[in-house]
């Protein structure tokens, strides 16, 4: 139902304080990318992007307000995401380097030594 | 003048019931959403883990000066959208529509850049095929997924430009009620599509950008 | 008491019912009532399941000699990929969810319609186009790559319209998603006052995780296909290997929706199962809360079984063991449900209606299937019996010998409320025992045969096989012949069949409570519930001949009316 006597400033409020921190941490990891960071480099830069996701969904699409439903719901999809990764990834992770190609170079250290079951 | 009577449909016993409907059924096409985007990002995943140095000498072509500028426009646009929806519930029909258009604005704005964009990396031979510039071949994989990824997301880009253009017309011209729910679901929609660039921008901006 | 359609009134020409509301051809493409968008959906895949059944047709015809009788061998692919893509896609994922499942949800939990009715329609014409779409292709040339559009065979080497099956395959994979979205927030959001979770009948549960599973899994199809076409297309290397990309990832991409994919064509055809059992053996259903954890489970866990598709595919070893050990998992929710089912059924009193012949035929046939599957699950059995006909014979097992079974049971169980019409039951039983006749002469061969070697898809094989195949074959024309037949028995009904009264079977359940067919607003007051599910014991049993019974039978069940 509308209630036209709140005062406006109210709905701008919030929204502008979210805007200020996304575009911050968006600068600081645009920055970042600069820094010789090495390997740091990009889980650095995927946190600070899961840390705006995080203020998006909890206080632009209002999560935080939300009730349990709603919430778990928004939780599901990223939920199934982790099984497609987790189970796709028990399979690239343990490829035999020379027998099945499709093994990440970090992981094929020494053929010799790697040599079991797996 | 409420126009809550015209915003309750069937088979909604009452309003806040048929909101929150909305909500379930908007955040239940996000989850979808979410598993499309994902299948996408796990292929990116995969060939990253696969081909790290492939990755970095591809990634070190991208625009990175269109990206970042492209992440400021949708997240002003995420805030105007969240504007709108509250003020739409508070029956702030200028607001709205002033809102609603900034939105369009931004998001104009962002496909605008990306067409930019687009002609910088054709310019520049990146599509993949037999006269890519780059080698070993592995730096196609990412350009490959490149396309998709920026394709994908602009095509959703422009589905809800259209929609919310749709509204705001329907909401100046009366034929939609500010109380409607549905202002819900295209605000959903619309943060979820900015949230795809924010992930987006580290993995195929800031890759080895140091 | 809600308001009667006694036997003999001529209830389908009432204002009140939902079929005389709008009598157009524009009243029907524009509806938004659910019943009437469940029977647009009825029409269709049907008019699909006798394409995809008439190019089978051809193909086991074919068979019947080992150098082939007809077809050259790139029609024989072309033929047995419509067959796949039109069975899976246009036939068995929207079968029982957008036919009994849109008839049914909101009667069932007492509701006036679907929590988004347009949404509702916008998915029917989604899934029209598109599959339309996509048999105008497969007709004019279509694809040899089969259902399964593995690369690189799609993506490069492949001729035929490969672009736009997978195009209209996409289309068609929305409504799915939209049919998902739209029964979860019914259900949530919809059930009638004292409607509790628990007080739910088993299909309801079956039409919410099967929604889940549709909303969570389709995408990854949707996303799979694009990639194709945008390999193919547009030139853009995502699975090329000589670029460094892995056609086993548009497997694990491929699967991770094809394999919930078979849980979308079971769960619901184990919703109307537990809906028909105990009706026909006059008792409540055996451990129903276990009935509901394991749609649950069978629901969560099939997201984590996709692997065993691809034993041989060059998975490694530790996938495939991750992926044998959770398909042996999976299999324990649904065996606990054919325990249930039996148990029900010990001490029932049980009688032998059309719907019941083909729920009885469901739950040997599925466990057959199902057994086979845990074969299937083995890696080193795998190995042997991959890319056979034991694998084609294991799938058509549980989803014709079960989903197709449990379809025909729901479309016998519920076609009085559907058309306020009785359909004869000799004919009906006739039909049911033949398809169980004909379904196991067409299929239990290719377990052998499929053990003994003969691979699937091969359009010439070795002679030692013929024999199989001519016993196949004839077994399909006798399935055939059984599918056929209740075309023209139903169609028979609507014209002359006997007017059927509100609860024809005596059945517990509110879509009972109220006339057949239904009034468009389906309830002309929302009863209110307070009685638990399957209160069989409480119904005096009455032969179904004398269906003179009113509406609903005064018991401790109908509190509200």
């Amino acid at each position: 139902m509308s209630n036209s006597h709140r005062r406006p400033m109210h709905i701008w409020l919030r929204p502008v304080a979210v805007w200020v921190a996304l575009v911050l941490l968006g600068l600081v990891s645009l920055g970042a990318a600069y820094l010789p960071l090495n390997a740091f480099n990009t889980p650095l830069n995927l946190a600070i992007a899961g840390v705006m996701v995080i203020l998006l969904w909890l206080f632009l699409m209002d999560l935080i307000g939300s009730d349990a439903l709603i919430r778990l719901i928004a939780v599901a999809g990223l939920v199934w995401l982790s099984f497609m990764f987790a189970l796709t990834f028990s399979d690239y992770f343990s490829r035999a380097c020379e027998d099945q190609p499709g093994r990440p170079a970090a992981f094929c250290v020494d053929q010799k030594i790697n040599r079991g079951a797996f | 003048m409420s126009d809550a009577a015209t915003a309750l449909r069937e088979p909604w016993p009452d309003l806040d019931r048929q909101r929150e409907g909305v909500s379930v059924g908007i955040w239940l096409f996000i989850a979808s959403e979410v598993l499309f985007f994902g299948a996408l990002l796990l292929g990116y995943a995969v060939y990253r883990a696969l081909y790290p140095e492939a990755f970095r000498i591809a990634g070190a072509e991208t625009e990175v000066f269109y990206g970042s500028v492209n992440l400021l426009l949708l997240l002003t646009s995420s805030v105007t959208m969240t504007i709108a929806v509250d003020a739409s519930r508070h029956g702030m029909r200028r607001t709205v529509i002033a809102c609603l258009a900034l939105t369009i604005l931004l998001g104009a704005a962002f496909l605008m850049f990306k067409g930019l964009e687009y002609s910088a990396d054709i310019a520049k031979g990146l599509l993949p095929g037999a006269h890519f510039p780059l080698q070993p071949p592995q730096t196609q994989l990412f350009w490959g997924l490149y396309w998709v990824m920026t394709g994908v997301h602009a095509i959703h880009l422009a589905i809800g430009i259209a929609i919310v253009g749709t509204f705001a017309v329907m909401l100046w011209r009366r034929l939609m009620p500010i109380e409607s729910p549905a202002m819900l679901g295209v605000a959903t929609y619309w943060h979820f599509v900015d949230t795809v660039w924010i992930i987006l921008f580290p993995l195929l901006y800031l890759v080895d950008r140091s | 008491m809600t308001d009667a359609a006694i036997a003999d009134v001529a209830v389908d020409t009432q204002p009140a019912s939902y079929l005389g509301a709008g009598h157009t051809l524009l009243s029907w493409l524009t509806t938004t009532d659910h019943k009437r968008i469940a029977i647009l959906y009825a029409v269709s895949i049907t008019l699909f399941f006798f394409i995809g059944g008439i190019a089978i047709g051809l193909v086991r015809l074919e068979l019947m000699a080992p150098r082939g009788l007809f077809l050259t061998s790139e029609a024989y692919n072309r033929l047995f990929s419509l067959h796949g893509i039109i069975m899976v896609w246009f036939f068995l994922v929207p079968s029982i969810p957008a036919t009994m499942g849109n008839f049914l949800l909101p009667l069932m939990i007492g509701a006036h319609d679907v929590a988004f009715p347009r949404l509702n329609l916008f998915s029917w014409y989604l899934y029209v186009f598109g599959a339309a779409f996509t048999v105008y292709a497969l007709i004019s040339g279509g694809v040899d790559t089969g259902w399964t559009f593995y690369t690189p065979l799609s993506t490069s080497y492949a001729t035929g319209y490969v672009v736009a099956a997978a195009t209209g395959v996409f289309v068609v994979g929305f409504s799915s998603i939209a049919t998902g979205v739209n029964f979860i927030a019914t259900a949530h959001m919809l059930r009638a006052p004292g409607m509790t979770w628990f007080r739910l009948p088993l299909f309801v549960w079956a039409m919410y995780t099967v929604s889940m599973v549709m909303v969570l899994a389709t995408p990854v199809l949707a996303m799979s296909l694009l990639l194709v076409i945008a390999e193919r297309a547009f030139g853009l290397p995502i699975f090329d290997a000589a670029r460094g990309g892995d056609p086993v990832l548009f497997q694990h991409l491929f699967w991770f929706y094809s394999h919930p994919a078979v849980y979308i064509m079971i769960l619901p055809a184990m919703g109307v199962v537990s809906e028909v059992i105990p009706c026909f053996a006059r008792k409540t259903i055996f451990g129903y809360a276990f009935m509901v954890y394991a749609l649950i489970t069978i629901a969560v866990i099939g997201f984590m079984v996709w692997g065993h598709h691809m034993f041989v595919a060059g998975q490694s070893p530790l996938a495939n063991l991750v992926f044998s050990f959770l398909s042996f998992i999976v299999a324990v929710p649904s065996a606990i449900k054919v325990f249930n089912w039996t148990a029900t059924l010990h001490r029932g009193e049980i009688t032998f209606e059309a719907p019941m012949l083909y729920a009885l035929g469901f739950v040997g046939l599925f466990t057959i299937g199902g057994l086979t599957g845990l074969f299937l699950a083995s890696v080193p059995i795998d190995i042997h019996a991959t890319d056979t006909y034991f694998v084609i014979a294991h799938f058509h097992f549980v989803m014709v010998g079960g989903t197709v079974s449990a379809y025909m049971a729901g479309l016998h169980f519920w076609w009085p409320k559907v058309t306020g019409r009785m359909y004869s039951e000799a004919w009906a039983r006739f039909a049911a025992i033949t398809t169980f006749l004909g379904f196991n002469a067409t299929f239990l061969p290719q377990f052998v045969m499929g053990w003994n070697g003969m691979p699937r898809r091969y359009h010439y094989y070795p002679d030692v096989f013929q024999a199989w195949h001519v016993m196949s074959s004839v077994g399909a024309l006798i399935l055939a012949v059984a599918y056929v037949l209740p075309l023209i028995y139903f169609g028979w009904s609507l014209i002359y069949g006997r007017r059927a009264g509100a609860n024809p079977w005596n059945a517990t359940g509110l879509e009972w409570q109220t006339s057949s067919p239904p009034p468009k607003e389906n309830f002309h007051r929302i009863p209110r519930v307070d009685v638990e599910p399957y209160a069989y014991g409480e119904f005096v049993h009455l032969p179904m001949a004398d269906d003179r019974t009113p509406p609903s039978l005064p018991s401790p069940a109908s509190g509200g009316g």
